[in-house]
């Protein structure tokens, strides 16, 4: 599906060439648009188009595979010490309204060693089938053996669609697979849909540091692939009064394949700096002033149950470490509300915490870019308010 | 030690505006740089080069004007560059950009260490440099912090939402780097000099072993069926108080009337 320019009829306005997110479409010495190999066919420059000159050119697809042999919609558990991560919960839920639009079966997929427990928790979040894996070899996650078990799974049940989460892992795993069994992935999905024309899935994500979204198709391969953020969606309201089948599948990895070797695992840091399923962050930058001070962060944040995130000035200066860094260059996060404390707010840091539903801004300067997008902003010295507004959360916590 | 690093020219994001009255990406005056986390990675490969000697050359698949991106890398002290460019390969998604690198990978014959940014700024996908492994076949280990060479087995740590996970695995091996992984070094005024003077091969369609259905648009799994500016937010209550218990106690009061304390 290639854009082109009908060169003849082209007046030579400009208009496709400031409409292309890509800067794929240049003017020509002869005054007419030129395509440029930066061209994504994204289509953004057909519409703008004011004589109808800019067409999509569908080209005849060489590789053609039976796609109704593929059939449900799979979602990958990732685990965490045992225990599935919030985000595997939520894609059920999400994943179940694909299935039913679909008019197809929900299944979770399970990797592990003696999970078995988890698939209760699958059934309660909505699945209708779990393939179950399980092993020594997957006791840990490792590229190797978790990307054989799933292209094996693939191959024998053909799934239509299959979601992971947008975790470290998950994104380690997603585009191993995909590439193994030669299919399209979306990755950092925010958003799921059905396309109405074409009933494949619509892969809506962010992107140009979220100046710009895209919704992705992936038309002629299957499985149609996606990891999605965390937290973006809602985890289903569990029902264990639901069960289903479960599909135990040997595991097909043999004594050499995992070719990494974990040595260690060294835990940093627990529920505070795990930003990405927190429903609460307090964060703070460089108006803190000195590294001391972000035990006030610290304060509120416990008091609140939430993360701690720093802005990157706060983590350069070396008050925090980058496993806490909020924005562009660390973490992307959408908690239920963000405190941005002494954060004035740069497009880097807006970039990662911009998704949060509520976001609550403490800075001096009554102009810092953090209060265009704060919905409540308290202009104030921030190690005043901090040590206040922690006072009086915990007498609310406490009432 | 045979290190290749693959590295993107980006628009810098930070600098991309919207457009209020059409919508669109303000691209105009929007400079283009080294992909920050490329240039982690290409620390990295100087860094053990540095400790282990060999030889780092990076590579970009992009348009004639990526060679500026080659040629910042080469100031920074890499040995070599190489554009991959042809219009064959444009439009390309992931798998397809994937399996032009790994072709041009090919070509350069052993390399012990491949090295990748953990993510471009402008797609954010970090899925290039796991599907370079894949098409190559060798393992990987993506957000990486830190890496220690012994003989051929590389060590590493990798940044796990909870801390780090320490691996260790024989090369070669596709490595990818966060940025905590080191302060990437400025090109020194000789390594600029030296940089402007090179001459930066580029290799087409022609010059490498591909099927050519595998490439660019045509190759691509995935089609973007349409771009849109998200709801931008908008400011909400500002709360200017003589004093921080006054602006507290408003906040607090404004968030239990929004039921969200």
């Amino acid at each position: 599906m290639a854009i082109k320019v009908i060169k003849d009829q082209c007046i030579g306005c400009n208009a496709c060439v400031s409409a292309c997110p890509f800067g794929a479409i240049e003017m020509q010495d002869d005054a007419k648009a030129f395509i440029t190999e930066a061209c994504t066919a994204c289509g953004a420059c057909i519409d703008t188009c004011p004589v109808k000159t800019i067409i999509r050119e569908e080209e005849a697809k060489q590789v053609a595979i039976d796609k109704n042999a593929y059939k449900d919609v799979w979602v990958y558990i990732e685990l965490n010490e045992g225990h599935p991560r919030s985000v595997g919960l939520e894609l059920l839920g999400e994943g179940r309204k694909l299935a039913d639009a679909m008019n197809q079966k929900l299944a979770a997929v399970i990797l592990g060693d003696g999970v078995e427990p988890i698939a209760k928790e699958a059934f309660a979040a909505g699945a209708d089938k779990v393939y179950l894996v399980e092993g020594p070899e997957y006791a840990h996650y490792s590229t190797d053996a978790y990307t054989i078990a799933l292209v094996d799974l693939i191959g024998t049940y053909k799934p239509s669609v299959i979601l992971l989460g947008a975790t470290n892992d998950g994104r380690d795993l997603g585009p191993r697979i995909a590439c193994r069994v030669g299919t399209g992935l979306t990755a950092d999905c925010t958003g799921l849909g059905i396309d109405e024309a074409t009933g494949l899935v619509a892969w809506t994500r962010p992107a140009f540091g979220g100046n710009i979204m895209a919704t992705i198709l992936c038309p002629e391969h299957r499985p149609q692939m996606g990891t999605v953020r965390p937290k973006v969606f809602k985890k289903p309201e569990p029902d264990y009064g639901k069960s289903g089948e479960i599909i135990r599948v040997p595991s097909k990895v043999k004594p050499g394949d995992i070719r990494t070797k974990l040595v260690e695992v060294i835990k940093v840091c627990t529920a505070a700096c795990n930003l990405e399923e927190a429903e609460i962050i307090v964060s703070g930058g460089r108006g803190l002033c000195k590294p001391e001070n972000f035990t006030l962060v610290e304060d509120l944040a416990n008091v609140l149950g939430g993360a701690v995130g720093a802005s990157r000035a706060a983590v350069d200066a070396g008050w925090k470490p980058a496993l806490h860094q909020v924005g562009q260059t660390g973490k992307t996060v959408g908690p239920k509300i963000y405190f941005a404390c002494g954060i004035s707010g740069a497009i880097q840091h807006l970039a990662g915490m911009s998704s949060s539903d509520i976001v609550v801004a403490i800075n001096k300067d009554p102009d810092a870019p953090i209060f265009k997008m704060a919905d409540y902003g308290i202009v104030g010295d921030v190690m005043e308010v901090l040590p206040i507004l922690t006072e009086e959360f915990k007498k609310i916590k406490e009432a | 030690m045979e290190i290749v690093v693959c590295v993107k020219q980006v628009p810098d994001t930070t600098e991309v505006k919207i457009d209020p009255v059409t919508n669109t990406l303000i691209r105009q005056g929007v400079p283009s740089i080294v992909n920050p986390f490329d240039k982690n990675a290409v620390e990295a490969a100087l860094v053990l080069k540095e400790k282990h000697g060999g030889k780092v050359t990076v590579i970009s698949m992009g348009p004639p004007q990526a060679k500026d991106a080659l040629k910042e890398c080469l100031a920074m002290g890499a040995d070599a560059a190489i554009l991959i460019s042809d219009r064959a390969f444009g439009g390309a998604d992931t798998l397809a950009t994937s399996y032009t690198l790994a072709a041009a990978i090919k070509k350069l014959g052993t390399v012990d260490l491949i090295f990748c940014g953990k993510q471009a700024i402008d797609g954010d996908t970090a899925q290039v440099g796991p599907e370079i492994a894949e098409h190559l076949g060798i393992p990987q280990v993506t957000y990486v912090a830190k890496v220690e060479v012994d003989g051929g087995t590389a060590r590493l740590e990798r940044e796990h939402e909870d801390g780090y996970e320490v691996i260790e695995v024989n090369t070669p091996v596709m490595l990818t780097f966060v940025k905590s992984a080191n302060e990437p070094r400025y090109p020194t005024v000789k390594g600029t000099m030296r940089a402007n003077r090179a001459e930066i091969p580029v290799w087409t369609l022609a010059d490498l072993e591909v099927d050519e259905a595998r490439l660019g648009l045509k190759g691509s799994p995935t089609q973007v069926r349409k771009i849109f500016t998200p709801k931008q937010r908008t400011q909400g209550v500002l709360i200017q108080k003589d004093t921080a218990r006054e602006a507290v106690a408003e906040l607090i009061a404004k968030m239990t009337e929004a039921k969200i304390v």
